[in-house]
Order: structure tokens, then sequence, then C-alpha cells
């Protein structure tokens, strides 16, 4: 499990590294999913980095596209592509856009950007597997402002009626979306139960304890029925004067103001676990 | 008549202008109401929200719900100023703005902020290359990208006080101003910002006219004269205007922050066939690609928008002309 914080930590490091020097990104987003990340990286999904498109791989789609930095560093981090190309971030003919891309780079098995589809995406991939009889696993992050996406549940709907034991969902539930806080402008209410409701099997557990995450998705592994996973995270983790505070969703410019401590502090905490 | 103001830059971005005439209107008519869709904050939404804590509803992520919403909003007697970015305003709210909206002719007014190419960073699931394509055949819809602040105020009025669907682009990078603020507009009406005689270049949004006017004087350096037009709303599109200036300068080439096909470039090119007076005309816009991730001036470079490639392609139309003629 140390390995997996390690991970975390090097995650919330590279994207932070990335997106203050090039100036601009979504910053919050991509903090609140990297112990998440490194779970599924770092211990739950079958992949090989020096054969992306190899047949046996599991599938991730981040439905939250604009999150992409945060699974950009996993990536990297992992050998999938070399990490200084991370710092190629929204350059022009950059294989690393904001939003992630299938087609641009190596690792990235589904186009996401339009919030709400790509988990729809996911569930076709879940679903074209399984009428194949292939064992392959399907995995989708999605935002908690996502979720108020009519699209996202079609998929809640469809995926226990077609019986898509392959398909697990993360919400990556961080109470903030880019206007505000997700419960002023929105609730998902109960979220666990509306998902209980519809059929899925889920587990509520703490977005940035990654024991209890690869924890949770064991016991989606073993259900019949579709996992779906509540993340209760803090958007912009990992920097402590950007956690759940307004204006933490993308940073320009001088809003970066401070990140050099934070980086600091990161490098240190990962220091102190080696 | 339009009075017309020379390179100065805006002080403020369209999407302020939105917002600042919203907030007047707002206090002269009860009935209007900001509707978002959780980028409210893009387009300054909150000073709205300030001011009118009840009338500034934010649905959340839900665009297909914000259109359709919007049209049910109208039909209890409101004028519901709906807004999300172009690419969602067009593409996820498409059959929601034709049938809950239009076809049920209800008053809703669609802001589309971040058109064409400006969202630049955000890549090419947030270039709006052809949301006016998508709304354009819709009957009786009024499609506006405002020049400048000017032209922005007067569109959000007009919209205001007319019942009836528009579709208005809100540019959110700071253009050149064009109009003075007591230019009198019509509806319809083209606006001519620069005379010329051997080539009319028409131009829609802030973007690109500015582009038509640095153009318009690298020709005028080699001896041509240019003449600008900004098309100021694309339907209804001024039939008047286009002919005149195809017959009296007898070459046209076009400029748009969207796709070379379905938005003011085949609009004008329609116009010509319809009318009987099809001259050498070339489009400048978004080619048949998809966007990319850049800065929005690098895009300009990488889609050929550049006020080179307009003053290129208005030699070319010129020398059609010239051939044609002998
Ligand atoms: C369909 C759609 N509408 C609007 C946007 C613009 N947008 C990008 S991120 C975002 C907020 C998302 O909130 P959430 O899903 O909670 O993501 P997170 O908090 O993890 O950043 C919005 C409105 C979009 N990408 N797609
Ligand atoms: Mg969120």
């Amino acid at each position: 499990m140390d390995e997996l914080k390690r991970f975390a930590l090097e995650i919330r490091i590279e994207t932070l590294n990335m997106l203050s020097r090039h100036g601009f990104g979504h910053v919050g987003g991509s903090l609140s999913i990297a112990d998440a990340l490194a779970v599924l990286y770092g211990k739950q999904m079958r992949y090989d980095p020096k054969n992306p498109k190899w047949e046996g791989r599991d599938y991730l789609v981040l439905s939250k596209g604009h999150c992409g930095p945060a699974l950009y560093s996993a990536l990297a981090i992992k050998g999938f592509f070399p990490r200084e190309e991370l710092l190629t971030i929204n350059k022009l003919g950059t294989r690393l856009p904001s939003h992630t891309d299938k087609n641009l780079t190596p690792g990235i098995d589904m186009t996401t950007g339009s919030l709400g589809q790509g988990v729809s995406c996911a569930l076709g991939m879940a679903l074209g597997l399984k009428v194949q009889g292939k064992p392959n696993l399907v995995y989708a992050i999605i935002g908690d402002g996502e979720a108020q996406e009519g699209q996202v549940w079609e998929t809640m709907l469809i995926a226990p009626n077609k019986g898509l034991d392959n398909f697990i969902v993360l919400l990556d539930n961080n109470r903030q979306q880019l206007d505000g806080f997700t419960n002023d402008i929105s609730s998902l209410g109960d979220v666990c139960k509306k998902a209980e409701a519809f059929g899925w099997f889920v587990v509520d557990v703490d977005g940035h304890d990654v024991a209890a995450i690869d924890q949770a998705i064991e016991e989606c592994k073993r259900s019949d029925k579709p996992g779906f996973i509540n993340l209760n995270t803090i958007k912009g983790k990992g920097w402590p004067a950007k956690e759940a505070v307004l204006g933490n969703h993308a940073l320009r410019g001088a809003a970066f103001e401070g990140v050099d401590e934070a980086l600091a502090d990161l490098r240190r905490q990962l220091e102190e676990m080696q | 008549m339009v009075k017309l103001v020379k390179g100065i830059i805006e002080d403020i971005e369209l999407t302020r202008a939105y917002n600042q005439q919203l907030i007047a209107l707002a206090r002269e008519n009860p009935k209007i109401v900001d509707v978002e869709a959780d980028v409210g904050n893009c387009i300054f939404g909150p000073e709205f929200q300030k001011v009118f804590p009840d009338r500034y509803i934010n649905l959340g992520l839900c665009e297909q719900s914000l259109s359709s919403v919007s049209a049910g909003m109208s039909a209890v007697g409101l004028i519901p100023f709906c807004h999300t970015f172009a690419v969602f305003a067009s593409r996820r709210m498409c059959d929601q703005n034709y049938i809950s909206v239009a076809y049920a002719k209800n008053n809703v007014k669609i802001i589309a902020s971040a058109p064409g190419i400006s969202s630049g960073e955000n890549g090419g699931t947030h270039h709006a290359c052809e949301d006016i394509a998508l709304v354009r055949p819709i009957p009786n819809i009024v499609i506006m990208d405002p020049a400048d602040s000017t032209a922005m105020r007067w569109a959000v009025r007009k919209a205001a006080e007319t019942f009836g669907v528009f579709y208005i682009r809100a540019e959110r990078l700071k253009g050149y101003r064009v109009y003075e603020e007591d230019s009198e507009f019509e509806l319809g009406k083209a606006n001519v910002i620069r005379n010329g005689k051997d080539v009319t270049l028409i131009a829609e949004g802030s973007l690109i006219l500015n582009n038509c006017l640095k153009a318009a004087e690298i020709l005028e350096k080699k001896g041509i004269s240019a003449r600008v037009v900004d098309i100021f709303t694309i339907k209804p599109i001024d039939v008047d205007t286009i002919v005149r200036c195809a017959r009296e300068t007898g070459a046209i080439v076009t400029a748009e922050n969207h796709s070379i096909t379905g938005g003011l470039g085949s609009a004008v090119a329609e116009v010509l066939c319809d009318n009987n007076c099809v001259v050498p005309m070339k489009r400048i816009g978004i080619p048949n690609r998809f966007g990319e991730v850049a800065q929005p001036d690098e895009l300009l470079e990488v889609m050929h928008m550049t006020e080179k490639d307009i003053a290129e392609a208005a030699e070319t139309v010129i020398a059609e002309k010239k051939r044609n003629e002998k």
C-alpha cells in the first residue's frame, strides 16, 4: 500500500508541475482522482505499457476528460511514454491535449471532453466485450457535476439491465463543479442509495484511502452486478491552499501562485516515504 | 446609421458586455431570467446572480434540459436567456432547440460562448466549428455573432424585445471596438465598415473581422481597394447588401470563425446563386478538419484564417474576375 501512496504522490507532483509550468489547466479535479488512478494503474488494472493495445488489457475511460493531466501523469510514470513529454501538455502538436483523446495518446482508449458521453462509451465497451465473450474489465471515472447529465442516468439504467458485471464506475465525488459547490447547484442527494435502487453493487469509500479503494474494487469484481464506487474526495487534494475552495476548478496564470511551495511539500512527503 | 470607431482594443470581453446588458435589461423587465448549466462563471453569471438571486437559475450540468427547461419557462411567460459553451448550445441541445424551443414557437434566447476556435486550449472537443451550420436551418431563428461590445449590447436588447428564438455567439476573447456606442443597427442589415471597389470581404464575429480590416490594409499597399462588410446577422442574411457588393466589386471573400461548411460562407454563396449574381468567391474559415489544442492565435495560423490568408484569397478572386472579363 505504501507503494500506491507513493504513486499517488508522484501523480500529484507531475500533474501540478506540468500544469503550473504551462500556466493553465484543470487542477482541482485532476488532484482529486490521483489516489484512484494510483490503485487502478498501480495494482488493479491489467495493461502493458510497451504494448498499449494489448488485447488482454482492462480499459479505463476518463469520462471527466478535463482531468487528462492526472491520467497522463500515471501513464508516464508507468512507462507508456517518456515523462518529459508531460511538459508538452496543451502545446500545439502535442500528444497530450487537455481532454483525453484516444487517437493521440498511448494508453488512452476513449476520447472524452463532452461530459456524460464517456461513461456511455465505457458501457458500450463493457457490453461489446461481453457480447464477444471476453474477460476484460472496463472502468469509468465520472465527476459529481458530470453526474447531473441525463446521459449518465441512462447508463445507470442500462448497465444493470444488461447484466454488466465487467463494468465498474468510480464517482469522483469531490462536491464541486465548475460554478461552485454541487450541493448549491443541484445536489446528487444520496447517490449510493440511488445507484443501489438502479441495480448496482455499491461501495462508499474515502477516495483518498488507497487501501479502501483497492478493497472496494475487489468487492466489485466479486459481485455479479455492475460496480459503483462512490469516492468521497476533496477537490484540489494535495495542494492545501486549493482544497475544497471556490475557484480551484481550472487555474490560469497568477492563480498558480504558491505552487512551488505546494510542490516542495509534496516532494518532501515523497522523500519521507522512501 | 452605424458610426465607426477605429483601432481601439476593447476594455471588456463580449461575454462581459453581454452580462452587463442583461443586468440592465433585467432591471427594466422582470420577465428576463438567466438560465445556466454550470458554465455561468464563464459569462460573469455571478454578477447577475448578485442583483437578481431569484432570477439566476443554475440547473447544473444538463444542457439538454437547459434548452427544454427554458422552453417551459417561456411557455409560462418568462424570457429565458440560456447560456452554455457554443459546442454544447448547438450540438448537445440540437433536438431540444429544434423541437422544444423553435418548433413549439417559444421565446428563448440561446447564448453560445467561446465560439469557433476561441476556446483554443480546451482542444478539439470544445471548438464550435459547426454551431451555425446546425442552427441555421431552423426556421425564423435569428443568428448573430456580434463584432464588438456595442453590437453585443444592441443584440441582447433586440433579443429581449423581440418574441422569438435568438442564437447569439459570445466571444470570450477581447477584440477591437468597431462601432460607436450610439450606432443604430437594423436586424437583418449588414454594415459596410470600409469602402472599396475591387473586392468585398464579408466577415462575421469579432475574432476575424479585425483580420479582414488588416487584410484590407495589406491589399491597399498593393493598390487593391477592398470593401469590408460586417454581416451583423447571419440569419436573416442581408440579401440586398450581398447582391450589391457582388455587382459593384465583382469578387467576394467570406471570413468566419466557423467551418467553411454551413456557416457564413455557405449562406453568402446561397445568396449569390439564388439571385443570379455568381461572382468569383472564396471562403476563409475552419477547413474540413477537426480542431486541436493550441492558443487561439496559433490556431488562426493552423486553420489559415490570418489576414495574410484573407488577402491572398482576395487576390485570387480578383484575378479570377479579371480572367472572366477577358
Ligand atoms: C457537456 C459538457 N458541459 C460542460 C462542460 C464544461 N465543463 C468542464 S468541467 C465542468 C465541471 C465538471 O464538474 P465535475 O464533473 O464535478 O468535475 P470535477 O469536479 O472533477 O472537476 C464543466 C461544466 C463540459 N466539458 N461538457
Ligand atoms: Mg466535482
